[in-house]
């Protein structure tokens, strides 16, 4: 278990504060947030390489906020690999051994079990030199994983690598997670690759948290509009609520259920909005006239911005169903939402 | 279709200031270099007074790298990973011997050393002479070569990217642990380019040693005596062993920190 309570960090320029985390022994937990949030800031305070202001850090129960990085029982994995150049590969994967008071035929074991789950049979005598970006990551984990550490923080490990590298890596880390008892503590500013890994996540906004909750609770509903956006819910909105329904400018929404109390915002994953070009909307719910105001090609599908009073939506549109659609700018389309689709906050 | 392109003015002012730089330090050395005639040279390296001031002159300034690595080593290192209060002005302090000119140096190692200091007194009671000594030239030496091992080394530890120094530490490498088998490992090369610098200096260092040692005599001094009483013919050969001396040594030194381009 990592309990981080109340870690405060002042840097000139930036602070990072009211960081409480609460991580459970083996869990898979991810630090989401964009560049600058503060997120590495985070895992190097907590492997001890940067000093913290305040607060408090506590691994397995002991409390490691003044402990040296070498006692601390956590190990990192950086974005850029970091392989110290001068080791072969197995030097690298082998370096912290010698620190560790286990008995040589199962660190050993482990070392040879890593190896083979890595996949670096063949590159084990190699030097580090001239090896691809997915290689070099693997040798990271193994490196950082042979010393069995209590913690495995690790930062951004698959941003700079090609995507099949990525995916492989990705697909390297569930697996690892899934036969280590280490807690895997992942920085990352791709919500895919937290959806994909993570069992929960919290996301930081600028030196904040903004929320803590499961990778779902978190994708289906965000607590504050930085997390929905960074969720990729392109549509936010103020609103006022009456009854069951949101008011969003001229736009009455139909709720599913009554919004509770305090809520100020609605929110639509693009992806939840209907197009259609004919028909009529009298009869449907939360169903509107509207324009379309642009067409951006997204690659594998279309971004349509369509305005409906003085709201503007942002549709995310299958590039099949756009060519059915016969979409273009100016054109008058139907939109419709469904209450389900509609999340309150 | 080849057309011929235009060279810019600036390319042959850049081609013609090489030229005149390379033949402004060349010509005047290499014409010193075949001045004397082979007879004067064999005289003079068979004199033991000119063997003695160039041994000295090699062992001194070697000694001012040994004393600069050993204690310049943790201070780059310092300088190099930590930011504190005052820094800037260490950075200045030690760039301090580079600039002053140097019988100054010379003149203000000989307050410390004399008898009217208290560090002088100390000294003298410990058995420590700066005055007239290999320890006052050594002392000169280590003062203006400091600053060209500090400044070297500090750029070789910046160079290295301090991720692998926490990685190794999250590993479970004390930080001695982690300057020994991280650090040192691949700053080892700016080490002895640092060495290089800082000896190089030394061994040039005429000024402040000629203060406060004129006896012994290292090589710089003995040429300037024999410049002075003798003239220019009869201190040639002696400065045309030392500069071959010392290309030798650093081409050696050198050689050792080649590999260095390979690996980065």
């Amino acid at each position: 278990m990592i309990e981080i309570k109340d870690l405060f960090i002042k840097f000139p320029g930036f602070t990072l504060q009211d960081i409480n985390l609460s991580i459970g022994d083996g869990e898979f937990f991810m630090l989401l947030g964009p560049t600058g949030a503060g997120k590495t800031l985070v895992l190097e305070a907590i492997a001890g390489i940067v000093p913290i202001t305040g607060g408090h850090i506590v691994v397995k129960g002991r409390e490691i906020t003044h402990h040296p990085p070498e006692h601390r029982g956590t190990s990192i994995v950086y974005q850029d690999y970091a392989l110290f150049p001068h080791l072969s590969v197995l030097k690298n994967i082998t370096y912290g051994l010698r620190y560790h008071k286990t008995d040589p035929k199962t660190s050993d074991k482990r070392v040879t079990w890593l190896i083979e789950q890595l996949g670096l049979q063949s590159l084990a005598h190699r030097s580090i030199h001239n090896l691809s970006g997915g290689e070099k990551q693997r040798i990271a984990l193994a490196r950082a994983l042979a010393v069995n550490p209590s913690v495995l923080l690790l930062d951004e490990p698959l941003s700079a690598l090609d995507p099949n590298f990525r995916e492989d890596i990705r697909e390297l880390l569930k697996k690892l997670h899934q036969e280590v008892e280490t807690t895997f503590l992942m920085v990352t500013h791709d919500f895919a690759e937290a959806m994909f890994l993570g069992q929960r996540m919290a996301v930081l906004n600028y030196g904040k948290i903004d929320q803590i909750g499961s990778v779902r609770e978190v994708f289906k509903k965000p607590a504050t509009p930085f997390v929905a956006k960074f969720m990729g819910i392109k549509n936010v909105f103020h609103a006022s609520f009456k009854d069951k329904t949101a008011q969003v400018h001229d736009l009455a929404l139909h709720l599913q259920s009554l919004p509770g109390e305090n809520k100020r915002y609605v929110a639509v994953r693009p992806e939840d909005i209907m197009i259609t070009r004919n028909g009529t909307v009298e009869n449907d719910i939360n169903a509107f006239q509207s324009k379309v105001l642009g067409v951006t090609d997204r690659g594998p599908y279309y971004e349509i911005s369509a305005r409906t009073g003085d709201v503007i939506f942002i549709i995310m549109l299958s590039k099949n169903d756009f060519f059915k659609l016969e979409l273009q700018k100016g054109k008058d389309i139907h939109l419709s939402i469904q209450p389900s689709s509609i999340h309150v906050f | 279709m080849a057309t011929k392109r235009k060279i810019d003015p600036f390319f042959w002012i850049s081609v013609f200031s090489t030229g005149t730089v390379v033949v402004f330090i060349v010509f005047p050395l290499t014409e010193m270099v075949f001045q004397p005639s082979l007879q004067d040279l064999r005289d003079t390296i068979c004199d033991p007074d000119v063997l003695g001031s160039i041994g000295l002159s090699i062992y001194t300034s070697g000694m001012a790298a040994l004393i600069s690595f050993l204690i310049g080593t943790p201070f780059a290192y310092l300088l190099a990973r930590k930011n504190f209060f005052g820094k800037k002005l260490v950075e200045s302090i030690i760039d301090l011997p580079i600039m002053i000119p140097h019988p100054v140096v010379g003149i203000a190692i000989l307050g410390l050393a004399g008898k009217n200091h208290w560090l002088g007194q100390l000294m003298h009671q410990v058995g420590i002479q700066i005055m007239g000594t290999v320890t006052g030239i050594v002392t000169v030496l280590t003062f203006v070569g400091l600053p060209f091992y500090v400044n070297t080394v500090k750029a070789g530890f910046e160079a290295i990217p301090v991720r692998l120094e926490n990685i190794s530490r999250s590993l479970g490498a004390s930080l001695s642990e982690t300057f020994v088998r991280v650090t040192f490992r691949l700053a080892w090369r700016s080490m002895l380019v640092g060495i290089i610098m800082c000896s190089a200096r030394a061994i040039s260092e005429f000024g402040a040693v000629v203060i406060v040692a004129y006896h012994p005599m290292i090589a710089p001094v003995m040429i300037y005596e024999r410049f002075t009483a003798y003239g220019i013919k009869y201190s040639q050969p002696v400065a045309v062993w030392l500069i071959a001396v010392s290309l030798l040594l650093f081409l050696l030194l050198r050689i050792c920190s080649f590999p260095q381009e390979k690996q980065t």
